[in-house]
């Protein structure tokens, strides 16, 4: 192989680079996510959507729930079981789920995912 | 025909290692930026755009360059030209760029760039500037990149790129037109809300272009074994000599409408940039040392026996160069902030890092610029005659 | 049938581009859900909404609580400095609020005054023309709305704004500085906002929706009623039709063409 001492060198050091996440992280299983609902959420059985649904798809209805309350102005929400909500992720969802760290983090942080929601919307006071 | 940018001599080495280092100091402070956000800027709720808007303005101009060899080429038949269309297309393409980035590093939200496309909104002239700078970009690009490579193969290029070298053409000047726009049309920036606007930016976009090219036309003379020719260089320095003319006429012409009518909101901007306003004066002295290098541009652009040597030429472009970028690059945003809509003056200056990251835009351009003109260079020095 | 490779270079690349271009074409033309339901507040319907502030009752009193209810309404942080500072609603005198109308013989009670400013919600925005991406617009009810969620903080609409009413995050506002901001965020219910957006006065749509009145309006009620006056210029019978029918009022830059719908009584 013409050149193949440095093309040996150099994949060695590619493929070691694409891998790094593999061999840096060995041996470190993450906890499996274990999200507890508050006494609230326990006592009231029902979310906005089907648990199903929730587990999800909370963020495409976030993101439709955003959409219509600051563009068009529609910030009640009739869910399929009849009750009505105030679309909000601060004072409606974080009213029953406000233990973020025993709930969304639990989720969010084993896949890795940071939501930018909470650069703007409060994150409810945990007293822990 | 990229692989000719990575053949060179020790100086275009030094010269690539130089420009990559600022490149790295201005990400660097760029990441700043993006973690702290733009408070680390000298921009305020006054004056909410600065040194990158105006940064963007100027290199909008010197991407006319091209035009001003393509339209007497093609339209006219000046066939002298033909050498050098080239040299003029590859300064359009970095000199979009920088714009572009420019824009990149004012956003307060960039990873929401996608939204003008997402979501556009046609009266905005942002999204128009938008479309005619990258199209314009792509334009410059495929052309430049086609002609180049039918040269080196020895062949005519292919008719469809003539069909784009004639959009080219209005298309340059639609993207002064546009981004002059972004500022003539709006209501409360006295100093902005001028008829002429579109064209005090096509005017010093076809002196300062035309001079930054002919600089790098005797530097391309003086480093490789191109030379991109006497008669060439000579017709370049009538242009830019008229265009600077007609471009301190029109900066004559706003002089004129402020203080004749003696509205104060026409004239206080133009003197807080020349004199000062309520003690407030850090513009005036760089505006006159634009004033003092124009007045020194057109005694040696306009005198044949100094515009014609091209010693002297060289120096009459720096100075073109050098008042142009204070008006156009600094100035001209200042002075629609300040005084503000209150009639106060709040004051700005670019801080160390704003200055380090445009230096870092400003050396990305050039790197771009290097690549290209070393490829130019290289093939144009292949098919030579021998 | 004969192909070269670069032939089939280029009808693979064409099929990809066309492949990929038709799934985002398709997403973004075609029609959003239906919504599931919706109660739209009966406040929102039919409205043009204006402002009278009448500077013969107004006092700094007043417009102090205006400013620290609304400020703390909506979590605007106190920077301290006029570079960064971010104000919905603040005080600046006579001769700097209507710069083209001040001489040198102005009664003795307009010279040095005080007035309250805010957001106009011109009916003809310069600011929504040149959004890029829509996130200030303005609203059938003629509140000029920002979407802090699709602002890319490109700042054409603070250049645009003759007014001078938008101010910028150039920070993160949560890193205020804590002694002039003590409990900030001070209203749970309420986001904050992120670096690098712009905000502005919004007429209080939250409270609109909710069928209250904005913030600043309800402060000042507490003190003297109709020192400031939120209502319907539509209306014809509103308070504040009333009001401008029976005063003569002043706008600020109203030759210019915005249509400032934020009035004053002098």
């Amino acid at each position: 192989m013409y050149d193949g001492g440095k093309i040996i060198v150099g994949l060695i050091i590619g493929v070691g680079l694409l891998l790094f996440p593999f061999w840096y992280n060995a041996g470190k299983a993450a906890k499996a996510p274990d999200p507890v609902l508050t006494v609230k959420a326990k006592e009231l059985k029902a979310c906005v959507m089907e648990k199903s649904y929730m587990t999800t798809s909370h963020m495409q209805l976030l993101d439709k729930w955003r959409h219509e309350v600051v563009r068009s102005g529609e910030r009640y929400y009739t869910a399929p079981d009849g009750k009505t909500y105030y679309k909000s992720l601060q004072v409606t969802c974080m009213d029953c789920h406000d233990n973020k760290s025993k709930f969304c983090d639990q989720c969010h942080d084993y896949m890795g995912v940071d939501p930018y929601c909470w650069d703007c919307h409060i994150e409810p006071k945990e007293n822990n | 025909m990229l692989d000719k940018a990575i053949k060179g001599s020790q100086t275009y080495w030094g010269w690539i290692i130089t420009l990559l280092v600022l490149i790295g100091i201005g990400f660097a402070c760029y990441l700043y930026q993006w973690f702290e956000g733009l408070r680390i800027t000298g921009m305020s709720r006054d004056v909410s755009w600065g040194f990158y808007i105006g940064q963007l303005t100027y290199f909008v101009g010197v991407a006319a360059s091209g035009v001003m060899v393509v339209l007497p080429c093609y339209l006219h038949d000046y066939k002298a030209f033909g050498k050098i269309t080239i040299l003029g297309e590859f300064l359009a393409v970095p000199a979009i760029v920088m714009c572009l980035l420019f824009v990149m590093v004012d956003l307060g939200n960039l990873p929401r760039l996608m939204n003008v496309i997402l979501y556009p909104n046609p009266t905005s002239i942002l999204f128009w500037d938008m479309i005619v700078l990258n199209v314009y970009l792509f334009l410059n690009l495929i052309i430049g990149w086609n002609v180049l490579s039918a040269e080196r193969k020895g062949i005519p290029y292919q008719k469809w790129i003539k069909v784009l070298i004639y959009i080219s053409i209005p298309w340059a000047f639609s993207i002064h037109t546009v981004t002059a726009f972004l500022y003539a049309g709006l209501p409360g920036r006295h100093y902005w809300l001028t008829a002429i606007m579109a064209a005090r930016f096509l005017s010093s976009a076809f002196c300062s272009g035309p001079a930054l090219l002919i600089l790098l036309c005797l530097i391309v003379k003086r480093f490789t074994n191109f030379d991109p020719g006497k008669e060439q260089i000579r017709t370049l320095g009538g242009i830019v000599a008229y265009a600077m003319i007609i471009n301190v006429f029109f900066f004559f012409l706003e002089i004129f409408t402020a203080f004749y009518s003696q509205i104060p909101g026409h004239m206080n901007p133009i003197v807080y940039l020349f004199v000062g306003l309520d003690g407030y004066n850090k513009l005036a002295p760089w505006m006159w040392t634009a004033a003092f290098f124009a007045f020194v541009a057109l005694i040696l652009l306009i005198i044949p026996a100094t515009r014609r040597r091209q010693d002297i030429l060289a120096v009459a472009c720096g100075a073109v160069i050098i008042s142009t970028w204070i008006d156009k690059g600094f100035g001209l945003v200042l002075g629609g902030f300040i005084p503000n809509p209150f009639e106060r003056v709040f004051e700005y200056w670019p801080t160390v890092p704003e200055v380090f990251i445009s230096v870092g835009v400003w050396a990305t351009g050039f790197f771009i610029l290097t690549v290209l003109y070393k490829i130019v260079v290289s093939v144009k020095d292949e098919v030579a005659p021998s | 049938m004969a192909m070269d490779r670069r032939k089939f270079l280029k009808i693979a690349g064409l099929s990809a581009a066309l492949g990929l271009g038709g799934k985002t074409a398709l997403d973004l033309l075609t029609p959003g859900e239906v919504e599931a339901s919706f109660e739209k507040a009966p406040l929102m319907q039919g409205k043009k909404w204006g402002m009278v502030v009448d500077m013969n009752k107004m006092t700094e009193e007043i417009m102090d609580k205006c400013i620290a209810a609304c400020h703390n309404v909506h979590n605007v942080p106190d920077l301290g400095n006029p570079k960064e500072e971010i104000k919905w609603i603040w005080k600046e005198t006579y001769e700097h609020t209507f710069p083209g109308q001040h001489h040198e013989y102005v009664a003795e009670q307009y010279h040095g005054r005080n007035f309250l400013l805010l957001c106009n919600h011109c009916t003809n925005p310069p600011c929504c023309r040149v959004c890029p991406t829509k996130a200030t617009w303005k609203r059938e009810d003629g509140v000029v709305m920002m979407d802090q969620h699709r602002c890319i903080g490109c700042r054409f609409c603070m250049a645009a704004c003759p007014y001078g009413v938008r101010s910028f995050n150039w920070g993160d506002p949560r890193n205020a500085p804590k002694d002039r901001n003590p409990n900030f965020p001070p209203n749970m219910e309420y986001p904050t906002r992120s670096k690098g957006v712009v905000e502005k006065c919004n007429f209080c749509a939250e409270r609109l929706a909710k069928g209250q009145l904005p913030a600043c309006v309800e402060a000042a009620d507490a003190i003297e009623k109709n020192a400031l006056t939120f209502g319907d210029l539509d209306d014809a019978n509103s308070e504040v039709r009333h009001l401008l029918h029976s005063h003569y009022t002043i706008r600020r830059k109203s030759e210019l063409g915005t249509g400032p719908n934020v009035y004053y009584i002098v």
